[in-house]
């Protein structure tokens, strides 16, 4: 296996990647954002050095480079007229089969019939050599026969995408000239889920990475207005084959001022949210932009049960832009949804940029940065509380945690931490009928938390246990300790 | 006016940084210049192997710890506002 490969989990993540490369390499190479002078010598460049003399992944070298200049252009921002940031390559898509429930060569005409049997709707038949047959007019694609069946003869045939899709937001087009994947925009969350999922990579979310690296040459080495690095505390569980504070070294050898913790504005943000918590009786949480996103759409009716608070992006991100006015934020972190987070009326004025980890591996990469080499630099803002929102369930333990430190022993918190969209579906079905017994909503789009994210480069078993590791690094232990140079300054600005 | 920020970026921050502002406060209070100095935080003043920095107006000051702290605010601060 190719060396770099290993820093992914699949290699549709490293064709992604090597095409963000390229697309950092000539962003770094050329004034401004605008598109390359000769745009079509750059894409056939481009697409010529990544797919080389014989055909790896398609029918024909042709369609494999047609397909690369279609990444070329979601990794320069994709269609401006989609105001989605996950977007469908038509032509990479396979328009995989979309048949349900139905019966594979592998049945062996037994004589026990379970699934028959099993069959409420009565949809299955037998032939003179007893196999058995689905008939679709009848089927309701409830899955008890394939669950039935002693040989597991009986398949769901369903596209990959639907199935990592739990909202329902993606399906076949309906249109008759193209049976490619089409996602809905009114439903779509931007989670993601779809976008790691695909096994032809032709779900995809659009990069920013060319404005990203103009506002870091445009700040001519932070003398212009300085540019800030703002990580996710799931960074812990990223980049496995170098140092933490090797990671960080790189991010301002890319001409990044500053470094700072997300985890900083996850503990101001508990500590705010338990204050809310404790005044309203009922609330959900608002850091998982998709989650946001979900209630919004989906649930209306809990709208104005989201906490007003800021996600710990745009929260920490506000205090550098209260402190430092000019500064530029650029987010990293392992989320696609927080790509259209920062183009929230609310979050817009803080947060300049959001990218992902592959996206960060990628301009790394255009630099020829070797992490392992480098020299560690520092980091350390936050708490163990702050660091452990990167998985599902730190969220509600910060909270509670910050209740403690408030010193509040009448409200007591009773949350219920939601590990992927189907959980927070399930809660907020309960909620919005007022069955949930719950007075907290912890919402996590992603299950596993943001270590689950759709921009991570690796996911794996033992992510979680590397951030509560990095947790327990925290110098500080308290949110409270954490947030009090901070708590301090803001009461005297507002004095 | 003084403009003071002083640096709470992650090498700052371990090297005490938080009780560098408790200082400031406690000075600004003893003194009554709540009205003539604004103070702010700072993420890397960029001289982060000096040991806390703090930025008076236009000057970094690097290593600002709590056995000099009096005498840098005593001479950059208290001497220009009175």
């Amino acid at each position: 296996m190719d060396k770099k490969l290993k820093k992914f989990d699949t290699k549709v993540q490293y064709l992604k990647y090597k095409v963000l490369r390229e697309v950092a390499r000539h962003a770094w190479a050329t004034e401004g954002t605008e598109k390359p002078a000769d745009s079509f010598s750059f894409f056939n460049d481009v697409a010529k050095n990544i797919v080389k003399d014989k055909p790896t992944m398609r029918c024909c070298i042709y369609k494999e480079r047609a397909i690369v200049s279609e990444r070329i252009k979601i990794a320069m921002g994709g269609d401006p007229e989609n105001p989605n940031v996950i977007e469908v390559i038509d032509i990479a898509c396979d328009e995989c089969p979309v048949g349900g429930y139905d019966v594979t060569e592998a049945c062996r005409g037994c004589i026990a019939h379970r699934c028959e049997d099993v069959c409420r709707m009565g949809a299955i038949s037998f032939d003179d050599r007893q196999k058995a047959h689905i008939d679709k007019s009848k089927c309701v694609n409830c899955g008890q026969c394939a669950k039935v069946c002693p040989y597991g003869a009986i398949l769901e045939f369903k596209r990959p995408c639907e199935r990592a899709c739990k909202i329902g937001a993606i399906s076949r087009a309906t249109d008759a000239s193209s049976a490619a994947a089409h996602i809905d925009n009114d439903k779509c969350i931007s989670c993601g889920a779809c976008v790691y999922t695909c096994p032809f990579g032709a779900i995809s979310d659009k990069s920013y990475i060319v404005d990203i690296i103009d506002t870091l040459k445009k700040s001519d080495n932070n003398r212009n207005y300085k540019v800030y690095a703002v990580v996710a505390p799931s960074i812990a569980s990223q980049f496995s084959y170098a140092k933490l504070d090797q990671v960080v070294t790189a991010i301002k050898m890319l001409g990044f001022h500053s470094v700072v913790e997300a985890a900083l504005g996850a503990d101001m943000v508990a500590y705010k949210e338990a204050q809310e918590l404790a005044e309203k009786g009922f609330l959900t949480s608002s850091c998982c932009p998709a989650f946001v996103m979900y209630i919004k759409q989906s649930f209306p009716m809990l709208k104005d049960k989201i906490s007003h608070n800021l996600s710990p992006m745009a929260e920490i991100s506000r205090y550098i832009k209260e402190n430092d006015p000019t500064a530029k934020i650029v987010f990293i972190g392992p989320c696609t949804a927080k790509k259209m987070e920062v183009k929230w009326d609310t979050v817009k004025p803080y947060v300049d940029f959001a990218m992902t980890f592959e996206e960060l591996q990628a301009i790394f990469d255009s630099k020829d940065i070797e992490l392992a080499e480098l020299d560690g630099t520092a980091l350390d803002n936050a708490s163990y509380y702050g660091r452990i929102f990167a998985r599902c369930g730190g969220l509600a333990d910060a909270v509670s945690e910050a209740l403690k430190e408030q010193g509040n022993e009448e409200f007591v918190l009773n949350g219920i931490s939601c590990d992927g969209i189907e959980e927070c579906k399930r809660a907020l079905m309960r909620a919005s009928k007022n069955a949930l017994p719950n007075n907290f909503i912890e919402g996590m789009a992603c299950v596993g938390g943001c270590i689950g994210g759709a921009g991570c480069l690796t996911h794996g078993e033992k992510n979680k246990s590397e951030v509560d590791k990095y947790g327990m690094l925290a110098h500080e232990k308290t949110i409270t300790e954490a947030i009090q140079t901070f708590a301090d300054i803001d009461a005297k600005v507002q004095k | 006016m003084k403009n003071i920020s002083i640096c709470v970026g992650s090498s700052c921050h371990l090297k005490g940084s938080y009780k560098i502002i408790e200082l400031a406060k406690a000075y600004i209070a003893e003194h009554n210049l709540e009205d003539k100095v604004n103070l702010g935080a700072a993420f890397c003043l960029g001289r982060c192997t000096d040991g806390v920095s703090v930025k008076i107006d236009d000057e970094i000051i690097c290593g600002v710890s709590e056995g000099n702290f009096r005498q840098i605010f005593d001479e950059k601060v208290l001497a220009d506002l009175s």
